[in-house]
């Protein structure tokens, strides 16, 4: 058999295919982080907190209201995104005007809160979730495994990134976002409600969030630490990418998969350490990042 | 105006004041116990609130034999520096003894300084045998279970059943390497093999189907987790997406009921695991559910750490008791070598006894989880696999290393 570096290489591929899938979630989660920065200038840390609702209302709706995964894919970011379009009106709009560290400083309190008091209410060993029926089961690629919920994963993923990508680059109410965050008096000059703007884009960014928390429920643990384990690697991400870019986080999110997969394999100690030591390195060469604007 | 808020504030000195009286005299016979736990952590329902209520219950049924005692808690945040903060601070305020402590480094800790400060330490959370192999102590008692016992049930179990060749995940951190070396030794003694091991980073792995394929593509025959938590409920999940549930055994080498409740019998069943205390083992844990359980606040029966609490804080007030509660404050290693000349017996664990290196030892529990149909109500997960007499469930004194046992 063939082998790359002492590995076979179907095993390499196998590893390729599941960094990419991983990869997914890493662009899904850093694409909202990336909106809200790029539009409101909030670095919004209470993300892996809205990444773990998302998998908690998907749980609630199903166990409570009898509603399955496919209504929860759709109805539980609502739920989220109306929670953070609150939010949002209440606190964060407050600290636009002041510096980036404040809204930090709320965001990161307002994390804390929430998966404080799930844990309060839930406990902290989680709930459980199934893939639902459609997608239980696997592909035998000759080479592995691989798991149809996982496959799906993936498209959804990248249908999701494209979709957003489409709406801020070339639509009417994406143009108005672009301009708004670079000339927000000016974009109001001209009759355009920015303050409600910023308010929906927040929504959507939370949204986002909650989204990727729904298509993580059946495969991680739905517990309340689930999103401060990942939001470390997905602000990594976002920095890398370049802070408010979309296709940076995208790209980005896709590639340190793929790089984390790799690593797993030839060293599995460091395979949470590879994303920081890859963002020294870009951070040292390129200080906004990969595709940010100096 | 003025007078009346003045007649005001010094009566409520005044009301201030009258507690501290009868407590300074309470003080010398009033036993303090503190329960040192993870209040707020991945391991809040195996331990945490539970572990404070089954203290209480001990304390409830100890009472009316004439001691007082008072019991504290704390979250130590599963921070070896915040625990060991808190525990100087309750010994420097009259604590007697330190109950549970979830969480191998901050046990080695509190260890230390219960020995440091002649007080009491009475462990049932934290699972590294070191506690009394190396770092031993005349203040310490280790109660429910350590990483070698848990290794000698469920690995040569599974080995000897046919399971001879393993690939290990483990997190990376003192406790997995402990419980892979544990498991190893028992492994190749029984004639089987390591066919590999990957070591995580710990706790920031949420995705483990690098490690599955891995796995898979090792052909062993057994899935050994060095793991605990979260991480162990991911593994379990992810292996069963991955197919390999089919092709290997899984062997949760620190699964407990808590993980076992989270992954539902459909996910769990056939899983094996090693437990000294489930409650619906037996009439006499039953009963103990049964009077514990309305004090626990989220509904579950005990776990066996929380059992553990319980059963360890029972005894000591045995020992006290017989002692007087005057020569057990004055001195921690005289009230634990109290409790180590005194046979043990409670509803949870049955009778036993504590060896000289502080361990605790009884019968230990391989249990099969049950499948749906198997399982006649909600919480009835275990059937019973095999029973490990006390006397070989744990490591025999002398290869310990404990300085205690010495001769």
């Amino acid at each position: 058999m063939d082998e790359i570096f002492g590995i076979p290489a179907p095993l390499l591929f196998g590893q390729l295919l599941l960094g990419l899938i991983n990869g997914a979630f890493y662009a899904l989660l850093s694409l909202g982080l990336a909106v809200i920065f790029g539009m409101l200038n909030v670095i919004n840390f209470t993300h892996g907190a809205q990444f773990m609702l998302g998998a908690f209302v998907a749980w609630m709706l199903l166990n409570w209201l009898g509603i399955g995964y496919w209504g929860a894919l759709i109805l539980a970011p609502l739920i989220v995104g109306a929670f953070g379009i609150i939010l949002e009106r209440l606190m964060i709009a407050r600290l636009y005007k002041l510096d980036h560290l404040y809204g930090l400083l709320l965001t990161f309190g307002l994390g804390l809160i929430i998966e404080g008091l799930a844990r309060n209410e839930f406990g902290s060993s989680g709930l459980p979730y199934r893939i639902p029926a459609e997608l239980t089961g696997a592909w035998d690629l000759g080479f592995m495994f691989m798991p149809i919920y996982r496959g799906w994963v993936v498209i959804v993923a990248i249908v999701m990134c494209l979709a957003t990508w489409l709406v801020i680059e070339k639509t009417k109410i994406g143009s108005y976002l672009r301009a708004a965050t670079e000339n927000p008096a000016l974009v109001q000059a001209f009759g355009i409600n920015v303050p409600r703007m910023m308010t929906l884009t927040y929504g959507a960014g939370v949204a986002l969030a909650a989204f990727a928390g729904v298509l993580a429920a059946p495969i991680y643990s739905v517990n309340p630490q689930m999103g401060s384990n990942l939001i470390i690697i997905v602000f990594a991400v976002v920095v890398i990418g370049g802070m408010g870019s979309i296709l940076g986080s995208v790209v980005t999110g896709f590639g340190l998969g793929v790089i984390e997969g790799l690593t797993k394999v030839f060293y599995p100690e460091a395979s949470s350490t590879v994303i920081f030591v890859v963002m020294a390195i870009v951070l040292l060469a390129r200080p906004a990042g990969l595709f940010g604007r100096a | 105006m003025l007078t009346e808020r003045r007649t005001l504030l010094t009566g409520g000195a005044a009301l201030a004041a009258l507690p501290a009286i009868p407590m300074a005299r309470a003080q010398a016979n009033t036993l303090r116990i503190g329960v040192l736990t993870d209040i707020s952590g991945t391991y809040r329902d195996p331990t945490g609130p539970g572990s404070v209520s089954c203290t209480e219950q001990a304390v409830a049924e100890f009472q009316g034999r004439g001691l007082n005692v008072e019991v504290l808690r704390a979250d130590h945040q599963n921070r070896p520096d915040v625990g060991a903060n808190i525990a100087r601070q309750w010994f420097d305020q009259g604590v007697d003894a330190i109950v549970d402590v979830p969480t191998s480094s901050v046990a080695l800790a509190i260890n230390q300084i219960a020995r440091e400060k002649n007080k009491v330490f009475l462990n049932s959370g934290a699972a590294t045998s070191d506690l009394t192999g190396p770092a031993c102590s005349p203040n310490t008692v280790h109660w429910t279970y350590d990483t070698y016992m848990l290794a000698k049930s469920t690995g040569g179990a599974l080995t000897r059943s046919g399971g001879d060749s393993w690939f290990f995940i483990t997190a990376d951190y003192a406790f997995g390497h402990a419980l892979q070396r544990d498991a190893t030794s028992f492994i190749e003694a029984a004639g089987g093999r390591v066919a590999g091991s990957v070591r995580y980073p710990f706790p920031a792995t949420t995705d483990f189907s690098s490690f599955m394929v891995q796995a898979q593509a090792s052909r062993a025959k057994v899935l050994g987790l060095c793991n605990a938590g979260t991480d162990t409920l991911n593994t379990i999940k992810q292996a069963r997406e991955f197919g390999l549930t089919s092709r290997m055994k899984i062997a949760g080498l620190l699964l407990s009921m808590a993980e076992v409740h989270t992954l539902g019998l459909d996910t769990a069943q056939g899983l094996v695991l090693t437990e000294p205390f489930y409650w619906n083992a037996n009439d006499r844990t039953r009963a103990f559910t049964t009077r514990v359980r309305p004090r626990l606040s989220n509904g579950w029966p005990p776990t066996q750490i929380q059992a553990g609490c319980y059963a360890v804080t029972l005894h000591y007030l045995k020992a006290v008791a017989d002692m007087g509660v005057a020569a057990a404050k004055a001195s921690g290693t005289d009230a634990v070598a109290r409790m180590k000349a005194m046979p043990t017996d409670d509803d949870a664990f049955g009778a036993g006894m504590i060896r000289p290196d502080g361990r605790k030892i009884h019968p230990t529990y391989l249990w099969e989880v049950k499948s749906p149909r198997e399982s006649s109500g909600p919480w009835d997960y275990y059937k019973l696999a095999a029973t490990t007499p006390a006397e070989e469930a744990f490591r025999p004194m002398a290869q310990g290393g404990c300085p205690l046992v010495r001769s």
